[in-house]
């Protein structure tokens, strides 16, 4: 029960690009288009519960044991960074249909700040491995749904007349807000399932 | 000078050599910072007990007891002036509308509270990130001088007494759960804890 | 090129939050506020400055291939830095900024100014690059926050210029953040074209 509530905030009540503002540049950047948008979600889905995983071990059984705390941004941006070039190649060995799909997007995730963002919030909210886990995949899914409603949007917004100052990044801009108010009609939504699931 | 090429042997040096420059300037800075920042974070907290608790003249912050009620454990900061106890701040939390909210009380001997101080929380803010101010001395809310041992405080809206927040109500209920706890935990180390601070003041006597 | 030319490029020209569309994250994150605003861009100008300074010192010993970890290593480290002293002296203003912080390291302006200006040049005019980039950013998040603050709570600066009820509180919160840089940057649209 309580992961299905870890679901449900990730991905409507605390959405990680509409609420708390990670992941902005791949969010304006890859979302003219919903199939990109889907390759993008994908990706990021699959390195970030990769990134989450490692980062969490490097965090207990190093900079933790021999007290490096202080290291700790430099440590997991070089480990996402390792990170995602091995998925890359490996994905290039073992499955190139895969490759094919995620293979454009994987550079850009390094610099993709929900990655980092999401690594530093699971050491902080002191979460243990599986609920780290399952928090990244949900951030995750929630990641790819405002992504992916957003590339909708911007798809039927492109075959519409738009005032010339407003064109391009401004109208993206009022658009998300627009999408970022509909899901604060979440909120508090949490708060219910907390108290229906007696948690 | 020629830039580098880019063969294994120079990757390798170059990439070792910048990580261990960088990792040795940064353990230097973190034994030069380390002090000021412990020392920044006790000011916050004693700035905090002065503030609940006026008036002691020993160092609360020093020495927190910490308790535990129904499972969840408080920190107690004892404030006692010329060896007498005046009172306490407890640190509490409970769950918000957007997060932890934590408080800081502070009570007299009495168990009436005196001031509050709220340390965390993840309120929205402008609604229930009011909850800083609101329930101080002369604002609407005012839980000063307020005893939850006579009776929990409770929003009006639930029957009780305290002014909700203007549309936080889940907030208010939080912070009011929050008290409400903390007193819990006060008396609890009231009654045997009054005799640890005299215990504590003979000590200092000796 | 003389360094008046660099500094006054970042702040107009290639003004990186109204012109470039770099940083989006910390843009939109922390600009509930004025003052916010600014401590977030300060302290992205202090990283970007440090990091264009050293880089294009080193930029001779560092071998093509690896050049972008290296420029990462750089970059981390000076948050790093940064980090440890906020908390040391500024741990209120540390704490409101919180995660953004650490994630000055992924800002892709600093990966982008180390990139396309100071493994190019020299010292010198990566530090003035560095300092108009980080003005430009400064000056932008401000000038957002500023607009946030006073349509929400009708202040500037926690300076009441107008009554808090008539505030729109939904400029303080998410949907505020977006819209509110939407319509500025259509307003810089507009002056560029006139």
């Amino acid at each position: 029960m309580e992961y299905i509530l870890i679901f449900i905030t990730a991905i409507f009540v605390n959405n990680i690009v509409l609420s708390q503002f990670l992941g902005i540049c791949p969010f304006l950047g890859v979302s003219k288009k919903v199939e990109t948008a889907m390759g993008m979600g994908a990706a990021v889905a699959f390195v970030l519960v990769l990134a989450t995983i490692v980062t969490y071990v490097i965090q207990k059984f190093v900079l933790d044991a021999f007290g490096l705390g202080y290291l700790q941004t430099i440590a997991f941006i070089l480990v996402i960074a390792a990170l995602v070039q091995m998925v890359e190649i490996i994905l290039k060995k073992v499955s190139p249909s895969l490759y094919q799909a995620l293979g454009v997007f994987l550079p850009l995730i390094t610099t993709n700040c929900c990655i980092l963002g999401v690594t530093i919030l699971v050491i902080q909210n002191d979460f243990d491995l599986l609920t780290g886990v399952v928090y990244a995949f949900a951030t995750a899914l929630g990641f790819a749904l405002a992504l992916i409603v957003f590339a909708g949007i911007r798809e039927q917004l492109s075959m519409v007349n738009i005032p010339k100052g407003m064109q391009g990044m401004s109208i993206a801009l009022v658009t998300a807000g627009l999408l970022a108010m509909a899901f604060m009609g979440f909120s508090g939504v949490d708060k219910g399932l907390a108290a229906l699931f007696g948690i | 000078m020629k830039k580098l090429e880019s063969s294994l042997k120079n990757m390798a040096l170059a990439l070792t050599g910048f990580s261990v420059v960088a990792g040795a300037i940064l353990g230097w800075v973190n034994e030069v910072t380390a002090e000021p920042i412990a020392q920044a974070n006790a000011k916050t907290l004693s700035d905090a007990i002065a503030v609940v608790v006026p008036g002691f003249d020993n160092n609360p912050a020093e020495a927190p007891e910490t308790i535990d009620v129904d499972g969840v454990s408080y920190k107690i900061y004892k404030a006692t002036k010329g060896g007498e106890f005046i009172g306490a701040a407890v640190e509490s939390s409970s769950m918000g509308f957007g997060g932890e909210l934590k408080v800081l009380v502070g009570f007299d001997v009495e168990g009436n509270i005196i001031d509050y101080s709220l340390l965390s929380h993840a309120e929205t803010p402008g609604l229930g990130s009011k909850a800083a101010d609101w329930f101080k001395k002369g604002a609407k809310g005012d839980i000063t001088g307020k005893n939850p041992g006579e009776a929990p405080l409770v929003v009006s809206k639930d029957g009780g007494q305290i002014d909700a927040i203007t549309a936080s109500t889940i907030t208010t209920r939080a912070f009011l759960a929050a008290v409400n706890s903390a007193y819990g935990a006060y008396k609890n180390q009231h009654v045997e804890g009054t005799s640890g601070a005299t215990q504590q003041a003979s000590d200092n006597n000796k | 090129m003389n360094n008046f030319k660099v500094l006054m490029n970042g702040i107009v020209k290639e003004n990186p939050t109204f012109v470039l569309l770099l940083g989006m994250c910390p843009t939109l994150g922390t600009t509930s506020s004025a003052i916010n605003g600014m401590g977030m861009g300060l302290a992205t100008m202090f990283v970007l400055i440090c990091s264009n300074i050293v880089i294009s010192s080193i930029k001779k010993l560092v071998p093509d291939m690896v050049r972008i970890p290296i420029f990462i290593v750089v970059i981390a480290s000076f948050v790093t830095v940064l980090q440890m002293v906020m908390q040391a002296y500024v741990p209120a203003l540390y704490a409101t900024l919180g995660l953004f912080i650490p994630l000055i390291v992924v800002n892709c302006i600093l990966l982008g100014r180390a990139e396309a200006f100071a493994a190019k040049n020299n010292p010198i005019a990566s530090l003035f690059d560095g300092l108009g980039m980080g003005l430009g950013f400064t000056i932008a998040l401000t000038l957002l926050g500023g607009v946030r603050e006073f349509l929400g709570t009708g202040k500037i600066f926690n300076i009441a210029i107008m009554p808090e009820q008539y505030g729109m509180l939904i400029f303080v919160l998410a949907p505020g953040a977006f819209i509110v840089l939407g319509y500025l940057i259509a307003i810089v649209n507009r002056l560029k074209k006139a």
